[in-house]
């Protein structure tokens, strides 16, 4: 279903009834919905880089304008080169206590700490919550997406990446 | 039936000839051919244009429906001969159409994850030489449950009916059905307790069972004596072969109206379309790259004493999940790096691991009626030997492959929703959804006196992952059946010896996010009119499955509380309350309202343990994973939880920063929050050196530490990241022993001496 920038605005601020969430679902997927999708986003960012790919909740890969490509927060905070892992240059807190995992969870339902931790990594320019990772102590930080932009842009959408 | 009839008249007609096979070929014979045109071309059977399709394509799609209405119409059909709950009520049974090769043309409803495993156990058939010996023949019944062979556990019980054209072999219909009791060491379907194959319950390893439409009276004999249930399996290979004979009724019914060339050229286009739709829809709708949700389960058998030492062991297993997508728009899944096999049943062969993917597709980049084994072409797996996801051990248990399963697959729907969201398909994101647990199993003497057993299904029905415009579906969802169901609690009484004082959300279980995962509920049961029930907890205690996406917490581990002895009739004898459920752990009704020996701890996962009249059952259902940081769920959304008792009330401001019933003062109190955030946390790359030294001292507790040497003695490549990424010295190691891991090896090299 090809959405109108109206309803692809709705769908994304969640103010469409459950039924037509549901019908958007079932429908063919548009291949223009890409780029609407980040025009949509580029239109609610404070900063002028261009988005080459949304990369989860409040995080992109933007252009830099020299070849660069960068994970930026849409805070304005930019972690790192896209090809590197931006957990590395978050900030971190683990639970890995009782009482720690108690903010979160009740008694008997948290999990075994010397099992498994919680790691909250959280953008160090506007401190929301980023990723959490529940894994063992010593597990490496996880890196979660590695986008072959250059594939996707010249391969698959048939254009070159944006510079 | 004059089809039937007709069909059978021209099967009588068969001549001498070489093969079964098309034009006289031998059914393996066709089966390598079509390998090697795949192998040559990557096109199914070296198809290059869907002449068939493309000529008419109403009457492809028309071909199509009629199969596909044909095997729907033989599930909703047969399922009601069973009379397993499980069957009749939650649907956990499906069928399935098959090339006379093997590959899966189209599929029914229902538990679709063994669609793949049968045309595993079709194609060990015919790579067996069953042709020559025991025989390929109109009218015969085969069945198969191995896993080794094609299937995920015992518990699934598949049967396999040729189907033939005059004197050929035009395909395979297949069904199977998920057994209330196996017949395994422990009781129900799904048993903890087996630490070998022997161990596993009834074993079928692709047998013939069956001519002339009738099952062999040794194999009915058999089967009365293998389970605990005898009644439900008896029926249920009724329901099975019922189902399997409707489908072959389509398929004669189509070939006769289309002609059997036009048959079989739209099986061979139908396969190789249904690869290139796969193909489409995922460059459509993904990332090329590569993608990591790495997934961790508990087996918690140190204090199980009835074990032998060797099994009696904690174990942490691992799933480095890794999903890739490539440039010319293949799938692939890699688990290099994965934990060794263990002592314990939840070990997996290929084939539960393939069916895992093909259940996955069909509620992500699939979810319609148009799936086959064209999307198992489009897709490359690697499950290294030797590990859990392909444990190569002749003698390891499968009894409860899902218990990992879930986990690790869960990892691969959060990897396609981060490509979901980067393409802008953001109704379709999705968190991880609950592990099916707890798995309320057991079995002994039930309140009609008589020997039973029970798996109850209400696990099919936890949480569902977050969204990202919605929350998750609350106590809805199966990983494993797109169908979440959770039967009637008035039919489980009717099979269980244990009463439902009630049934209810439970709070918390659910993942915290901007938007929440679906909830879990809980059921507490009381024992009744039992001389004795042997129960099992199955679930995770220690360990959280999958995390949410970006800033989604996890779902809430799982605990047990059981009461035995209890002085529950003496509460109703003086007309006092009794519980009927335990929304706090933290303030139990249960612990305040009734005494007597108490569980009441992380053991989450058990041997059997005898449960009688009065005792007491807290059966917790999981939530699901959330989706966003928990701060920006809207002030109404936590304030409706908490009323709708989803949420504790304390947790609406320890989590989400609510103050109740102030706005204003919640988004103080947010603020607040995001500052002490910036006062808690440190740069990861200072954290990091820590951790490093933790390692290096070998500081964490010896399952853990196991888990991560069998990771490393079992993959050069993870083993040299993992050293990489700590800094760690080149020929690092944990000083511990890997048992399975060096009995592997033994494996190997014994296979290759004896070549």
């Amino acid at each position: 279903m090809k959405l109108d920038s109206d309803t692809l605005r709705d769908l994304v601020d969640e103010r469409l009834p459950r039924s037509q969430v549901r019908a958007i679902q079932s429908s063919y997927k548009d291949p223009e919905r890409f780029d609407q999708y980040v025009a949509l986003l580029q239109e609610r960012v404070d900063w002028d880089e261009r988005i080459v790919l949304p990369y989860g909740e409040h995080l992109f890969i933007v252009s830099k304008g020299d070849g660069a490509y960068v994970i930026k927060c849409d805070c304005g905070h930019e972690f790192c080169d896209h090809r590197e892992n931006w957990k590395l240059e978050a900030l971190i807190n683990v639970r890995d206590s009782e009482e720690s995992l108690r903010e979160i969870y009740p008694e008997r339902m948290s999990g075994d700490p010397e099992w498994n931790h919680l790691r909250e990594y959280f953008c160090p320019g506007c401190r929301t919550l980023l990723e959490v990772e529940a894994v063992p102590p010593g597990y490496p930080v996880v890196h979660d997406f590695l986008p072959d932009l250059e594939g996707f842009y010249t391969e698959w959408l048939g254009r070159e990446l944006p510079r | 039936m004059a089809i039937v009839d007709r069909t059978r008249e021209l099967e009588g007609l068969a001549k001498e000839r070489g093969g079964i096979g098309w034009e006289g070929r031998g059914a393996h014979e066709m089966l390598l051919e079509s390998e090697r045109l795949f192998g040559e071309t990557g096109r199914y059977c070296g198809i290059d244009e869907l002449e068939l399709k493309q000529r008419d394509p109403i009457r492809f799609e028309k071909l199509f429906s009629r199969l596909r209405g044909g095997l729907v119409s033989a599930r909703e059909t047969a399922l009601n001969i069973s009379a397993s709950p499980i069957v009749k009520e939650i649907g956990e049974l499906s069928f399935a159409l098959y090339t006379p090769e093997g590959d899966s043309v189209a599929l029914s409803t229902g538990i679709i994850v063994h669609v793949h495993t049968m045309s595993d156990a079709i194609k060990y058939m015919i790579r067996q030489g069953y042709e020559d010996n025991p025989g390929i023949a109109p009218r015969d019944i085969f069945t198969n449950n191995d896993a080794m062979i094609g299937d995920v556990h015992n518990a699934d019980v598949q049967t396999i009916v040729p189907i033939f054209w005059e004197d050929e072999l035009v395909g395979w219909a297949a069904g199977v059905t998920h057994e209330i009791d196996i017949g395994a060491k422990t009781p129900g379907s799904v048993p903890v307790g087996p630490i070998s194959r022997f161990e596993d319950g009834i074993d079928l390893p692709a047998k013939k069972i069956g001519s002339d439409d009738e099952l062999w009276r040794d194999h009915v004999l058999a089967g009365l004596k293998g389970t605990r249930t005898p009644m439900y399996w008896t029926l249920d290979e009724k329901t099975r072969i019922a189902g399997c004979h409707m489908v072959r009724e389509a398929v004669e019914r189509v070939i006769l109206e289309e002609g059997i060339e036009t048959y079989k050229q739209f099986i061979r286009e139908v396969i190789e379309d249904g690869r290139r739709s796969f193909q489409s829809r995922v460059r459509e709708m993904l990332i090329p790259g590569r993608y990591r949700a790495p997934a961790f389960t508990e087996n918690a058998f140190a204090k199980e004493e009835q074990l032998p030492s060797y099994a009696r062991v904690d174990t942490m297993m691992h799933a480095p999940v890794e999903i890739r997508v490539t440039r010319d728009a293949k799938l692939e899944m890699d688990y290099e790096g994965a934990s060794s096999w263990g002592y314990h049943s939840s070990n997996c062969t290929p084939s539960a691991m393939q069916g895992a993917v093909w259940v996955q597709l069909t509620q992500t980049l699939i979810p319609n009626d148009k799936v086959n084994d064209g999307a198992y072409l489009g897709l490359n797996t690697n499950f290294p030997p030797g590990t859990w996801t392909n444990h190569s051990n002749p003698q390891a248990s499968t009894g409860i492959a899902w218990a990992f399963l879930i986990p690790s697959f869960m990892g691969f729907i959060k990897s396609v929703s981060r490509a979901l969201q980067a393409r802008g398909f953001v109704e379709e994101v999705l968190a991880p959804y609950g592990l099916t647990s707890n798995a309320f199993q057991g079995g002994g003497i039930d309140q009609y006196g008589r020997q039973s057993a029970t798996t109850n299904f209400g696990l099919s029905c936890v949480g569902g992952g977050g969204k990202m415009v919605l929350d998750g579906l609350d106590y809805a969802a199966a990983m494993w059946n797109p169908e979440g169901d959770m039967g009637d609690m008035e039919m489980w009484e009717l099979i269980e010896p244990f009463l439902y004082l009630g049934q209810r959300v439970k709070p918390n279980t659910a993942g915290p996010g901007r938007h929440r995962g679906g909830s879990g509920y809980e059921a507490l049961r009381l024992a009744w009119k039992t001389p004795f029930y042997e129960m099992q907890n199955i679930g995770n205690g220690r360990m959280f499955i999958q995390t949410g996406l970006w800033g989604g917490y996890p779902a809430a581990t799982g605990y047990r509380h059981n009461i035995r002895n209890t002085n529950f009739f003496d509460v109703v004898e003086r007309r006092e309350p009794y519980p009927t459920h335990e929304p706090d752990p933290a303030d139990s009704a249960l612990a305040r309202m009734i005494d007597g020996e108490r569980q009441f701890d992380l053991e989450t996962t058990t041997l059997p343990e005898v449960m009688r009249q009065g005792d007491l059952y807290l059966c917790c259902f999981r939530g699901a994973a959330g989706v966003g940081d928990p701060l920006e769920r809207p002030f109404e959304s936590v304030s409706a939880d908490v009323e709708g008792e989803y949420l504790l009330p304390r947790y609406a401001e320890s989590v989400y920063g609510v103050v109740a019933g102030d706005p204003e003062a919640t988004e103080a109190r947010r603020a607040e929050m995001r500052e002490e955030r910036g006062r808690r946390a440190v740069p990861v790359r200072n954290w990091m050196k820590g951790e490093r030294q933790r390692i290096l001292d070998g500081d964490m507790i010896e399952p853990v530490k196991v888990m991560y040497a069998e990771s490393i003695r079992l993959s050069e490549s993870w083993a040299r990241e993992f050293r990489e990424f700590w800094d760690l010295p080149e020929d690092f190691d944990f000083d511990v022993p890997t048992p399975t891991v060096e009995l592997t090896r033994a494996l190997r090299e014994q296979e290759a001496t004896i070549g």
